[in-house]
């Protein structure tokens, strides 16, 4: 999968955007994975295939993107945002993909224009997102491209409605725009996405660790991070630790 | 080593092992003050305009190990920040490593107060992603139990708030009502803490046989233990003084900082997940939400006396809703196979299935196996569920690759989030009302930390 970085980009859209220049435009145009691809059953390697199920290939999941009409208030507050970028001058691009699922609309972004996004949730009269709920960092693992999300839960508290807004990055270059300048309430919360998943919010008033010791090598909640633990003895028999046990997926 | 450097620092303190330790660092002079020894470093610190103060992480007024860096002009505070991450265990991370159903033993643990409310809000999570909802009796149960767990952790803020405030009896009052909560919670989930009996698809088992007469006592006890606290605190001079118009945030402030729960209410917003966006048939309960417009410690007190009593009313109500029913979903591959019985060793496997899976049915056994280590498989997707946890909104993101474990478990926990209010409501006040913001906002560091 590491090697499918470009496949099923949009080609030439986004480096139309007059964002940042440091940022490759080709990358935040390319189709949002979110997990891993499987092989196999059991978690079984090494050995002979005697179930048949070794061949099994389970690709990667990719959201699959909703097609209009999205369903109940999605579309008003789908129609809101794209007004309000629009009368902010944010190109209607910078939303990559929209996807519905579970009762849930997410909205995945170009990172050059979360900034402004953001504040066109919590400033248009018909949106009002005016509560952030929570941001959190997601890390899909070292085989997906852009494996770094940042997910933000936005609440209207006016409409009683609730968005996800997601970005994604690659570990190499895991520069998000912060949004505290529009909810502060971001501050501890990415702190906590750069301390555990080293996603660097860009223009963060103060961008230092948070739950570990200042001086912490690494970020721990990233899948290439080990867990950590050591064997356990129980009944005679030793337990290994959980991340060296069978895992089944 | 250690028992060393105990011996040195006693020689050296020699006559008065109790005197303020002042020692040279390229910040200033640093003093370590234990108690009994302010004299000291007040004498020595007279012509001092600004002391940078560090009251914690142990400290029994810091609400556990919170660790605040106030700086001072003599009494009043310029500036105020919480330091976190003493009691980070990684909880997060390690429910990646195991099933979607042992996600609950971790999540019960983070907000140690509040564990009905994590196992629910974590269970309705995995629940969504699955697309199936718990049977009717089961959302009451949860019900039931998040609502006496409020009471409980309401308890816990009056105990802890009047002890870091100094009225010793109030602590006493808090955690022997508070034990009372417990002792019931255990009768009826077989744990006082961490229970993890609110699973991914129900509950972990049916209530005990005479659980409404139980419930019941325990409601009479409550409401009459509940005028305690207004004789003991609502008209109390020393009480309202110390609180009254202390920790002010109002309400454009509790927005942007993500305020949630007793504090938002009592800026005057009347931001209840219960009714604004009901969960677990919570539209069909008769409560109110109490709200003030003080924005001030006494009133974040005042609404959480008054929630025990909505709680307790939420309490009689679910006894009378409660249908008889399956307590977990009709779906082998995701119900646990085994019912819990009580045997001659304690609590475990029924005899019945025991006897069932070793003795006549292979497939049996081999389903109880592969459910136990292997766990259910969860389509991939993510989703976002809150709850209204006794400190506000508590949110899990939970998000699956398809796998038998979580990929991501998040946690926005209402105490992490409002503890960044501290500073906003501290600043600006005098050193004593620190201590009244600190136990109003009402942190759980087991939440903050994770």
């Amino acid at each position: 999968m590491s090697g499918d970085g470009t496949a099923g980009g949009l080609p030439e859209t986004a480096a139309e955007h007059s964002g940042p220049p440091e940022q490759d435009p080709g990358t935040d145009a390319q189709r949002v994975v979110a997990g891993r691809a499987r092989e196999g059953m059991f978690g079984v390697t090494g050995s002979g295939d005697t179930s048949g199920y070794g061949g099994l290939r389970v690709p990667a999941y990719v959201p699959p993107a909703a097609e209009r009409p999205f369903g109940g208030w999605f579309d008003e507050v789908a129609d809101g945002l794209f007004d309000g970028m629009g009368r902010r001058g944010i190109p209607s691009d910078a939303v990559l993909r929209i996807t519905v699922d579970r009762g849930e609309i997410t909205f995945y972004v170009d990172r050059r224009h979360l900034v402004g996004i953001c504040r066109t949730f919590r400033d248009e009269p018909d949106l009002r997102f005016e509560f952030c709920s929570s941001l959190s960092g997601v890390d899909y693992g070292p085989d997906v491209p852009q494996r770094l999300h940042s997910v933000c839960h936005l609440t209207s508290m006016t409409y009683r409605r609730r968005v996800r807004v997601e970005v994604a990055v690659d570990a190499e270059d895991p520069r998000i725009p912060s949004v505290v300048d529009v909810y502060p309430t971001a501050d501890f919360q990415e702190r906590e996405a750069w301390d555990m998943y080293g996603i660097v919010y860009d223009d963060h008033p103060a961008l230092t660790r948070i739950l570990m010791p200042d001086d912490w090598e690494g970020h721990p909640q990233r899948k290439d991070y080990p867990l950590g633990g050591i064997p356990v003895e129980y009944k005679g028999a030793e337990v290994p630790p959980p991340d060296q046990r069978r895992s089944y997926t | 080593m250690s028992i060393d450097a105990e011996q040195d620092s006693g020689a050296r303190s020699g006559a008065d092992p109790f005197s303020a330790e002042a020692r040279e660092t390229t910040e200033g002079r640093v003093y370590t003050v234990t108690g009994g020894d302010w004299e000291d470093f007040l004498d020595d610190a007279e012509q001092e305009e600004r002391v940078v103060i560090n009251l914690g992480p142990q400290h029994p007024s810091t609400h556990g190990v919170l660790r605040l860096v106030l700086e001072l002009e003599g009494e009043r505070v310029t500036k105020a920040r919480s330091v976190i991450g003493y009691l980070h265990t990684g909880i997060e991370k390690n429910t990646e490593y195991r099933t979607w159903t042992q996600g609950v033993t971790f999540v019960t643990r983070m907000d140690y107060l509040a564990p009905l409310h994590n196992e629910a809000a974590y269970s309705m999570g995995v629940e969504k992603l699955l697309r199936i909802s718990a049977p009717k009796r089961a959302e009451t149960i949860r019900v039931l139990l998040m609502e006496l767990n409020r009471i409980s952790s309401h308890l816990v803020f009056l105990a802890t708030g009047a002890m870091e405030l100094g009225s010793t009896t109030g602590m006493t009052f808090g955690f022997r009502d508070r034990e009372e909560v417990l002792h019931l919670l255990e009768f009826l989930t077989g744990l006082r803490m961490n229970h993890a009996f609110i699973r991914p698809g129900g509950v972990a088992q049916d209530l005990p046989e005479n659980y409404r007469e139980k419930v019941l006592e325990f409601c009479k006890v409550m409401e009459n233990r509940l005028t305690d606290y207004d004789k003991l605190f609502s008209g109390q001079p020393i009480w309202k003084q110390r609180l009254s118009g202390v920790g002010y945030l109002p309400l454009d402030a509790c927005l942007a900082l993500g305020t949630s729960g007793p504090i938002l209410r009592s800026a005057g917003l009347g931001w209840d997940l219960r009714k604004v966006q009901p969960y677990c048939g919570y539209e069909e309960y008769d409560f109110d939400v109490p709200t003030s417009n003080d924005a001030d410690c006494f009133s974040r007190f005042l609404l959480r006396v008054e929630e025990i009593r909505q709680s307790l009313r939420i309490v009689r109500q679910c006894l009378d809703k409660m249908e008889s029913g399956p307590v977990m979903v009709d779906d082998p591959k995701i119900a646990w196979p085994a019912q819990l019985t009580i045997g001659p060793d304690g609590m475990g496997n029924s005899l019945d299935h025991v006897r069932k899976i070793m003795g006549q049915s292979m497939e049996s056994l081999i389903h109880h196996f592969k459910l136990v280590t292997e766990g259910f498989d969860v389509p991939p997707g993510q989703v976002y569920v809150p709850v209204e946890a006794p400190r506000g909104e508590l949110g899990y993101h939970v998000v699956s690759d398809g796998g038998t474990r979580p990929m991501r478990v998040h946690v926005r926990d209402p105490s992490f989030v409002n503890l960044q209010a501290f500073p906003a409501m501290a600043e600006g006040g005098l050193v004593a009302d620190v201590i009244a913001v600190v136990a109003s906002i009402d942190p759980v560091m087991g939440g903050v930390d994770r």
